[in-house]
Formats: structure tokens, sequence, C-alpha cells
């Protein structure tokens, strides 16, 4: 999709500033319940976002295609669609190809045709890339050389749904009450200085890694040249990106645990190095050193989900909002509390996380059954 | 539906899925009709609740009774009534307030009391990051925050007036803010019980608060046990700490060559 920058960025802009909603909510025993309770809280922050964007991201969708990649993928074009068809045709065994089912929604114009395909990446063409690793390739490969394509998401076992509309719009359009998982998040935008597409809204979306955010990073150029030295191009010109290739690099590749990836990205102050012990001194001034170009400067709070896992993440000063709450097996993180409230009335406990401290929420149980769906406030 | 309550003209409003300018513009009318109490219930995220009331008369009377979560920036620009919240608040309560009380029993989100120029906020429990951020005074308008757990980091950043009051109750351990008084300049910042002296902004002072400091932290204390409960006494015992500007200008002297 070559023609990213005319679409999203028409003045050039290097870095594009947002003050959005963001929400998840996950079921840590891995029962599945559908979109309406995470439709209905973002909505309740529906005055964060201006409607030039809105997004889902589902955990726990096709378990019928639990080994498959799910690709979701959009097109502007019969072209488009001709010429990502072809690629996905040479390198991946395609099980099922269909339109996302989607319902006529009043404030969703001109929306792009968006299908999904289940593939297997064909054996003989992995040239000795794991699979994950060729399936990267092969999303670059579109997102960056096919013209009115782009993937919205590619992992096993979940989906990414987004576009231009409000965020309970675009699950109202996409039927998203239809649908079970045991992870949402949610995303509602506002762009400020870019113009908005289909592609450009939130969560974006590597493998089965996604993240939505609701902040700036005012380091994004320094991010971006050093995730360039590692394969990842940033097409897009949203600071978002560079976080969702951070995760990618540091996480996924790297292996590194969370609380490392926290300490990395939202690093502690050299003050408070200085006054920790020895040992704890000498493992933050290391990451600051080697790291140095992968911290996360400026205002953000972010939602990472991927398989089995929910980290909430602000940077080190909190200059954007995110409150935490358990009640039972359900986790919840948001820009504000009321969401929280209007689909969970009682909880466990409510906090509001320190920065740069993050909040994990894991799978207690994966080999248990899916079961249906329950009342929240059971 | 209208009713008498103590002969005060009381009005009750389902708040339940209004937007809030449409809340809001209720509020207004009730206030406007002679309503001196209003009862919100449902309330769940609607932003600036009491803000456009400010040019109804005898505003000093006037009562808003929130049950459940009011939306950001919660009372901006009150300008005389007293609002009392039954749960919590979201980020930016009291913001550039002027007259009048807001009363939280619950916790309070970030910047509570963000520019205040006078009136009270009282919160039950704790609240988030740069609580009385900007707080100013002038003259007789002197606007007081009183947090009864404890904060987040740059409490009271930029402080240019104004009374601080955090009570540290039940809380685990030292208060945890960090950069307390980051660029304050002005008014005065009260902390009872352990906190990190070494970890305070560059321009604060820390002193033992003499009689007069603490006559004025014990209306406030009063105030606060009043509303919710407990024993001023054992409150007031302390230990207090005095945070205060060393400078009224800080950085006057950066940009002076």
């Amino acid at each position: 999709m070559r023609n990213i920058e005319a679409l999203n960025n028409p003045f050039g802009d290097a870095k594009v500033i947002s003050n959005c909603s963001i929400f998840g909510m996950m079921d840590r025993t891995g029962r599945r319940f559908s979109g309406r309770d995470i439709s209905r809280a973002i909505a309740n922050m529906h005055d964060r976002g201006n409607g030039l964007g809105g997004g889902l991201a589902v955990y726990g969708i096709y378990p019928e295609f639990a080994d498959h990649y799910a690709l979701h993928i959009m097109f502007t074009s019969a072209q488009g669609r001709k010429a990502t068809e072809a690629i996905l045709a040479a390198n991946f065994q395609i099980s099922r190809d269909e339109d996302l089912p989607t319902q006529p929604t009043a404030e969703i114009v001109n929306p792009p045709l968006v299908l999904r395909y289940f593939v297997k990446p064909t054996h003989s063409r992995l040239e000795g890339l794991s699979e994950d690793d060729f399936v990267v390739r092969k999303v670059m490969e579109i997102n960056t050389s096919v013209e009115d394509s782009f993937v919205f998401s590619s992992g096993k076992n979940m989906g990414v749904f987004k576009g231009v509309g409000f965020p309970e719009q675009i699950a109202h359009y996409f039927c998203l009450e239809d649908y079970e998982g045991y992870l949402w998040t949610a995303h509602g935008r506002f762009p400020t200085n870019s113009q908005a597409w289909w592609g450009g809204a939130h969560p974006f979306s590597l493998l089965d890694w996604t993240v939505v955010h609701n902040g700036e990073i005012s380091s994004y150029g320094i991010n971006r040249r050093y995730l360039e030295m590692f394969g990842y191009h940033c097409t897009m010109h949203t600071d978002t990106e560079v976080i969702t290739y951070a995760v990618d690099l540091l996480m996924r590749k790297q292996g590194l645990p969370v609380e490392i990836f926290a300490d990395i990205v939202s690093a502690k102050l050299w003050t408070d190095i200085d006054r920790m012990d020895p040992e704890s001194r000498q493992l933050r001034s290391a990451l600051r050193q080697v790291y140095g170009s992968m911290l996360l400067n400026g205002p953000f709070s972010v939602i990472i989900a991927h398989e089995g896992e929910m980290i909430g993440l602000t940077d080190r000063v909190r200059l954007r909002p995110m409150v935490a709450a358990a009640a039972g097996p359900m986790l919840f993180l948001s820009s504000e509390e009321a969401a929280i409230r209007l689909v969970s009335p009682e909880v466990d406990r409510i906090w509001v996380p320190q920065g740069g401290e993050p909040v994990v929420g894991r799978l207690e149980c994966t080999s248990e059954a899916p079961k249906s769906d329950q009342p929240l406030a059971a | 539906m209208n009713e008498r309550n103590n002969g005060r003209r009381a009005v009750r409003i389902d708040a339940t899925g209004l937007y809030y300018r449409d809340l809001n513009q209720l509020v207004r009318e009730a206030i406007s009709g002679g309503a001196r109490r209003i009862e919100l219930e449902g309330v769940m995220g609607q932003r600036y609740i009491g803000t456009n009331v400010y040019e109804c008369p005898d505003l000093g009377d006037v009562e808003i009774h929130i049950h459940g979560v009011p939306g950001n920036d919660l009372g901006a620009f009150l300008n005389g009534p007293r609002i009392v919240v039954y749960g919590s608040a979201q980020d930016g309560c009291g913001n550039t307030m002027n007259a009048g009380e807001i009363v939280v029993h619950g916790r309070a989100g970030d910047i509570a009391g963000f520019s205040a120029r006078g009136g009270r906020i009282l919160v039950r429990e704790s609240a988030g990051y740069r609580v009385g951020i900007h707080m100013k005074e002038y003259g007789p308008h002197k606007p007081v925050l009183v947090i009864g757990g404890s904060t987040q980091d740059f409490l009271g950043e930029y402080m240019a007036g104004g009374v601080i009051i955090v009570l540290g109750l039940g809380i685990d351990g030292p208060h945890r803010a960090a950069l307390v008084g980051t660029g304050m300049h002005g008014g005065a910042i009260y902390i009872r019980g352990e906190f990190d002296r070494d970890r305070v902004g560059k321009e604060v002072g820390i002193v033992d608060p003499d009689a007069a400091d603490m006559a004025e932290v014990e209306e406030h204390v009063r105030a606060y046990t009043d509303n919710f409960g407990g024993s001023a006494e054992e409150i007031i015992a302390g230990p207090f700490s005095k945070l205060y500007p060393k400078h009224l200008r800080p950085y006057g002297r950066l940009y002076a060559y």
C-alpha cells in the first residue's frame, strides 16, 4: 500500500498527536464472552475520540481454526485484492476465505472490503524462517508494496476489526456482538493532525500482538531509526506503529519479560536509578545504555495484548490516564473509571497504576474448554 | 420529580444514559427554577457537572448530590455550589474552581484541584498524579484541598497558592509520591506521616508547622471528619510536615543576567 503517506499524512507532519480512549477486558479463566460489554464501555468514553478511528481486537475468536493464521485484510480496489491474493496463493495454503460479516451502520460511510483468510505457510517457501517470521515478512510485503491492500491482523485465533468511525459504530458494523473471545481491547481515536483512514485506526497489530494507544511518542524518530536496523519499516507515520514493532522486537523476538520491557520503554529516571540497591541499579543502568533508543518518550498509556496476556502500561511520569480493576476472574484496563463501572458495577479492587509499572493479566488455565457467556456481575 | 426537603426544594434527576450536555442542561434548569438540592442518580462518566450553572442566583445554597461515577472535570469553574459524590471522581475534579465545595466519598483521579482559585475539595481516599497542580490564591480567595489517603507523584506541581493537606489515612507505609512541589512558588502543603524528604522538588523547603499553621490544618481536618467520620484529634496529633516554596520566583534568576 504505497500511497499511505498521501492518504494519512497530507501535511507531511513528523508525528501524529492523539488523545484517545482505550479499554481492555479479559477473563483470566479463558471464558469467552461477546463484544457487547466492551462496545458499551468504549462508547461511554465517546467524547475522548472524534469519530476518525475506532477499532477492537479480540482473542479466542476462531477456535475452529486455532492452528491457522487468521489474516484480516482490507481492500480499496479489485486490483489490490487480486495482487494480494496472488501473494497469498503463492505462499500459503488457504483453508477458507470469506468476507467479514457486516451490517448497515448509518455513520459508516464508504467502507472498504474486508476479508479474512485462514492460512498456513507453504513449507517449501519458508527458506529457513520460522512460520511467525515468514508471516511477518509477507505482511510487511503486502503493506509496503501492494496498492490498495492493508493487513489489519495476522495472528492465530484472534482478529482486529477497525475503521473510520467511533469504536461503537465499528463494533456494530462488524457485528461484534456475534463473536466471543476471552480478551478484548478497544480504541477510540482523536487524530489531530492526520487524515483518517481505515488502516490507520487502532489496534495496530503484527502476528497476534496488538497495541491500542492514547498519547504521543515524542521519540518517534529515534525509535524508528533503531527499529529499521532490525528490518521494521515504519510506513504509516503514526507513532503507535513504533510501539507495535518495539513489542515485537523486544518481547516476541528477544523474549524479554514484560517487566524488563517496561523498564526499557518507560525507563526509570536516572535520579531514581541512583537511589536503588546496587543490583537493581546495575540492571536499570544496563537497560538504559543498551536500549536507550527504545525509550518511549512523551505521554502515553497503552494496552498491549497477545495470546493469553493483556498488559497495561503508561509512560514513567503518567502523562496519560489508566485505571485498572479486578472483579473475580475479570481484569479491566480503561482510560476512565466510569467505563469499567458501567459494565462491572461491583469490583474487588480498583486502582491507578504507578507510571511505568505494568499491569499484567494472564490466562490462569488454558487447557480448560471454553465456557459459554455468563453475566459479568456473577 | 420535585419535592420539599427540609424546606429546600429538591429535584431528582435520573442520569442513566443521558449525554453530558443534556444532563447539565437539566441541572441548570432545575437550579434556575429554584431547586436547591439536586439528586443525580445513575451518573456514569458525564463530564463538567456543576460547571454551567455559574450565572444562576444564590449558588451558595445549592447542593448537587451525585450517585455513581461523575466524569472528568467535575465542578470545573465551580462558583458556589456544594457537590457531594457518593463514589469516585475522575480526572480534573475541581478544575479552576472558584468557590464552593466538592466532597468525594471515594478517590479522586489525576490533577484534582487543577488551577483552583478558591473553594474546598475533600477527598476521603487517595488521589492520582499532579494533584493541586498550579493552585493559586489572591487576598481572601484561597483554595483548600484535603486528601484522606495519599497521592501519586508531582503533588502540588507549580503550586502558586492555597493549601493542600494529605492525611495519610489507611495507607501502607510511607507516602510514595515523588517530586512533590516541583516548581512550587506559593502556598503550602501539609503532609501527615512519613515521606521521602530527598525526593521532593528542589524548590521546596520542609519545616515543622507552627501553631498558626496547625490551626489552619485543624479547621480543614474537622471538615474532613465531619463529612467522613473518624477522630479529628487523632489526625491532628500528626506528625505533620509543612512544605513551602523557598522562593516566590524560582526561575527569576535563571533568565536574568
